[in-house]
This record gives structure tokens, sequence and C-alpha cells, in this order.
């Protein structure tokens, strides 16, 4: 048990540090030199050269071995970008926003909040109903209940989440003026946001968790259970939610870095000083380091995540410390 | 294989194959049969569309779809414009039109990054295994970390926006799901008895991988090519909304953005349309993805998480 936690553990610190790669080699290698990106359309050599030096993009991307030659010590190899970042990153120091100059982190950590205040909800409630929903389904399988809930979430799933919110917020908030169209100052600024993500998003969890349950429905114990005699109910309740509790779990895991992320275009519309506004205005004015960070941070709490369902697994279903 | 699926007649005379199977399996599900229709309907317009824009292009005049009329912007739909005018008071059936052949670019050119990369990949994990799986699992793993909008964002943002942007993008972030399966396949057929007779007689690794074993996982690669054409569509709303989407061309995204900000004006239709269009090849897409699923390979597991 030890061994496999210990192991576990272990595996967080490669692909931490290949996530930190991956959003490098995205941000100064794939895209070019970031330097004539930030600097905009008319800039004049001088003015690169200077944001350049500025960031430190003169300097090697991933060894500085001209250092090495120069001073003779190992270490001056890791004079380079890619180290920096590392050694900054490590420090919860993601540098300072080029629009605002503010830190980052200050910047995080303000924005959290609204975030979830939006996010949480929309989570819960989507869980909640899209499970009993699945339930539904599977009591009442290959009926037309059953069928009817299918050809909703798929007609669901297959409108842009945009729609959705363009259609609520003129609705509900334009036409009916039942909700504040823009900002965030109490209650009734997030009941329409929460309401639209719960709709734009119950098709996708629904069907997911249906196929979850109707797993479940054909394994070999729920047919034991009915034959010594247990009511549709128990079955269901008793035998199926409890064994769909690891997939249910590993998908309900996946979904926590959006917790954090905030719903990128949610935020956008309704004016809600978040994360995903933050990163969506971060995009509108090419500022980089925020969404270098943004990108990084996000990732991270999903390797968490995954790490801790990966360890609630050994708790849920002892037969995985086995292997 | 399609001319033979689409052949039933042909079928008679040969043995079952697992095509012939399934596409007597995928014809008893009607609701399928009729979105398959829609699908083809959807590669009728797209092969028209393609005619129009090139027809333009090679003679060098403005396309039909971007002649701008300024006597009727925003006009209501009419016999004239049946989905009305935007803007600039370009009809909005054309361009309309135009987005499917948008639509289906984006998800052919994304899939030639996509399918190359998460099959071979996939192949060399499960065939090799050792430290080729280990090191490939890993990239899959660091990839599959980032949430996905937010990297297919961000390779889009860097390479510039328009067409090479989302493409890039999808295609660089959507190849782990393909992967996966693909390395669970080949894990599984590498040690089935044939791959053992084909080494007997000295057939060397490529040949059986490429030759032996691929033909056999050649069914998966549909599957999730026509499950992942409907959320390559999607992305492609919320790409263009964040500003790194489609630039000079009529896309559906495009459209509904642009219908933003005059859906408070009343102009609906703009919005209605590009929606309507999406959601019937969204939906036919999304049914006949399932039905192929069912019919070809019913333990496949390509439901993914509910959070794209």
């Amino acid at each position: 048990m030890t061994a496999y936690i210990i192991r576990r553990l272990l595996t967080v610190i490669p692909i931490t540090l290949g996530v930190l790669l991956l959003v490098f080699l995205i941000y100064r290698v794939i895209g070019g030199d970031p330097a004539v990106r930030l600097a905009g359309k008319n800039a004049t050599p001088a003015k690169i050269e200077q944001i350049r030096k500025t960031f430190g993009y003169d300097k090697p991307k991933f060894f500085n071995w001209q250092e090495v030659a120069k001073t003779s010590s190992p270490l001056a190899a890791f004079d380079s970008q890619f180290w920096q970042i590392v050694r900054q990153f490590a420090q919860l120091d993601f540098g300072k926003s080029l629009q605002s100059n503010q830190r980052i982190s200050r910047m995080m950590a303000d924005g959290v909040v609204p975030s979830l205040c939006i996010t949480t909800p929309i989570f819960v409630i989507e869980l909640m109903v899209a499970i009993a929903l699945a339930l539904l389904c599977a009591f009442y399988r290959n009926t037309w209940i059953d069928r009817t809930f299918v050809v909703i979430s798929i007609i669901g799933m297959s409108i842009s989440g945009l729609v959705y919110i363009m259609l609520g917020q003129y609705f509900f908030s334009f036409e009916l003026g039942w909700f504040p169209v823009w900002g965030f100052e109490g209650v009734n600024y997030i009941l329409l946001p929460v309401a639209i993500g719960v709709i734009a998003g119950i098709g996708g969890s629904l069907r997911f968790y249906r196929t979850i349950m109707l797993d479940e429905m054909y394994q070999d114990y729920v047919r034991t259970a009915f034959a010594k005699g247990a009511s549709h109910k128990q079955v269901l309740f008793k035998h199926v939610l409890k064994n769909a509790a690891i997939p249910i779990l590993t998908n309900v895991v996946v979904a926590i870095p959006f917790l954090y992320t905030g719903s990128l275009m949610l935020e956008s519309f309704f004016g809600i000083p978040g994360l995903g506004r933050m990163t969506v205005d971060a995009i509108y004015t090419g500022d980089e380091p925020v969404l270098f960070a943004m990108v990084f941070i996000g990732s991270v709490i999903f390797v968490i995540a995954n790490l801790i369902t990966d360890l609630c697994y050994t708790w849920a279903d002892p037969r995985i410390r086995l292997q | 294989m399609t001319d033979t699926a689409a052949n039933p007649a042909a079928l008679a005379a040969k043995p079952q194959t697992l095509w012939s199977t399934a596409w007597r399996q995928f014809r008893r599900n009607r609701l399928a049969v009729i979105c398959l229709g829609i699908v083809a309907i959807y590669v009728g317009v797209f092969l028209y569309a393609e005619s129009v824009y090139w027809f333009a292009r090679l003679r060098d005049i403005v396309p039909s779809y971007k002649v701008a009329d300024f006597a009727a912007r925003n006009a209501h739909p009419s016999a004239a414009h049946w989905i009305g005018t935007d803007f600039a008071g370009r009809d909005n059936l054309a361009q309309l039109i135009q987005g499917v052949r948008i639509a289906f670019e984006i998800a052919f050119l994304t899939s030639a990054i996509l399918i190359p990369l998460g099959f071979l990949l996939g192949a060399l994990a499960g065939y090799f295994g050792r430290w080729v799986d280990n090191t490939i699992i890993w990239l899959y793993s660091v990839v599959d970390s980032v949430p996905s909008i937010l990297s297919i964002i961000s390779i889009s943002y860097v390479v510039g926006r328009g067409m090479k942007g989302i493409v890039i993008g999808m295609g660089l972030v959507a190849w782990v799901g393909l992967c996966r399966l693909i390395r669970g396949e080949y894990l599984k057929h590498k040690q089935r008895a044939y791959v053992a007779a084909a080494r007997a007689l000295g057939a060397g690794h490529l040949t059986v991988m490429l030759r032996h074993i691929a033909p056999n996982v050649l069914h998966i690669i549909i599957i999730v090519f026509t499950l992942a054409f409907p959320r390559f569509i999607l992305t492609e709303v919320i790409l263009s909304y964040l500003g790194v989407g489609i630039t000079g061309e009529p896309s559906w995204g495009v459209m509904i953005n642009d219908a933003k900000q005059r859906l408070w004006l009343g102009v609906w239709w703009e919005l209605g349309g590009a929606t309507a269009a999406m959601f019937f090849l969204v939906l036919a897409l999304n049914i006949v993805g399932d039905a192929l699923r069912d019919a070809l390979d019913p333990k496949l597991k390509t439901a993914e998480s509910s959070k794209a």
C-alpha cells in the first residue's frame, strides 16, 4: 500500500516537468519568436531587440553551453529560458502581467473566488441531476423514457455552448429582464450563468453517466442480486450506484481543473471577474505571461486531482492495490 | 471498403467480413441510416461550396457569397435571401454553405495531423512495449494533463489566427484519444497467433505492424474520426469567439459571433441559420458515430469524460 502510494507520488514529477516543457514549447518554440509577437505588427527591429533583452528571450532556450565554456562552471548551463521558468515557477512566481503590470499570482488569487462561485454550483447541480437521470434511464432502459432522455441529451450536445449563452442572456436578461446582464455583485448575478452552464453541460454528462450505469447493469453481480430476489430499486441504489462510483469518481476529478479555469465564455459574457475572463482578456490583448501561467496551473491542478483519484481508488477498490 | 459497404448486393456473394456484418448491423438502426443520409447531403453541399470557392478563386473574381449589398443590410428572410442578409448585406444562405466547406476542411486537415500521429504513436507503444511504451505513455499523459481547450487556444494563438492555427492546435491535442485506443488494440493483437505466424515466416516488425495488424484496427480510425468531427465543429465556434478563429471566410463560428451584437437589435436569422446548419451536421455525426461504434466494435470505450 505505502509502496504503491510512493510510486504514484513519484509519477507526478515527470508529468509536471513534461507539462512545463510542453507549455514552454508552445509559447517559446512552436509559435516562433515571442518578442516579434509581443512587439506587434509595426515594430522596429530595435524595439524587438529591446523586448528580447527585457524578457530574457535572447538567452538560449534549454542549455547555455556558451556560458559553460566561458565560466567553466557546469551550473551555468542552466542559465537558460527554460530553467529560469522552472526556478521561478517552483517559487510560485509567475511574473507580471504585460497589461496591468500586476503580479500574476495576485491576479489568480483574486480571480479564484468569482470563478468558483460560478463553476462549483454548475458542477454540483449538473452532477446530481445527471446521475439521478442516468439512474432513471438505467431503471427504464430501452423504454420510451430512456430513449427520450438519450435523444434530448444528444440534441443538447449538438448545440454550441455559445448559442446557449447568447440566447439565455438575450431572453432572460434583455427581453424579460429577470436577471442582470452584466456584473458580479450579488447572488442574482450568478443565477443565470449557473442555469445556462447546467443546461449546456447536462446532455454530455447524462449520456456519459448513462453509459456507465448501463455497463454495470449487465454485470454478473446484478444478475445475482436479481436472482436472490432483490428489488429493482435495491439493485440500482445498493449495487449499481456503488459499483459505478469508480468511473463516476474519475469523471468528477477530470472536471475539477475546469472549476478553477472557470467557464471562459460564461465569465466573459456575464462580466464575472474570474479566471476564465482573465484568460480570455489575456488572449485578446496578447498577454503571454498570463496565458502561460494559466495553462500551467490548470494542468498542475489536473495532475494533482488525478493523483488524489488514484489514491481514492485504493480506498474504494482494494483490488487496485495488488497491481 | 465504402464501396462494398454501400452496395449490399455485392456482399451477398462474398464471405462475411467485418464490414459486411457491420453494415447489416448498422442498417438495422433506422435513425442512423437517416443520419447517414443527412451527412451525405452535407458532403454534397461541401463539394458544391468547394467548387463555388475555386471557381471564383481561379477566375480571380469576388465569389458570390462575399458580394456586399449595402442597400439590403440585415435584411429579413425573403425570396431573394432565404435566411436574410448580414451586416454588409451579404446573403446568409451562401455564407452558411461556405461554412459547410470550412467545417469539412477543418475536419479533414485536423484529421490529417491527428490520425497519423495518434495511429503511429499508438502502434509503436502497443507493439514494442517497454521503454517505447513508457515514453509514449508519458507523452500522452503530459498532453492530456493540459485542459484541452487551454492547449488548443495556446497553440492556435501562437501559430496565428486563421485556419492554420485552428488545425494545428486541434491536431496536436486531439490525437491522445486515438493513440490510447490503438495502443490497446496493438497490445491485444501482438499476442495473437497470426502475428507469431507472420514473424515466424520472416516478416519484419514494421511489416507486421503496418501490413498485418493495421488492417485489423482500421475501423477504430473511422469511429474516432466520425466522433471527433462534431467536436471540431463545436471547438471552432469557441476559438472564433476567443479571437483565434477563421479570418476572411464565413465559418459558422464567425457567423455566430458576428450575430452576437445584432441579436440585441432583433436580427435573429443569422444566429438561427448558423446554429441550425451546425446542429443538423453535429447531431447526424454523433448518431452515425455511435451506430458505427455499436456495429464495428461494441466494446470500444470511446465514451470520454463528459467535459471536453
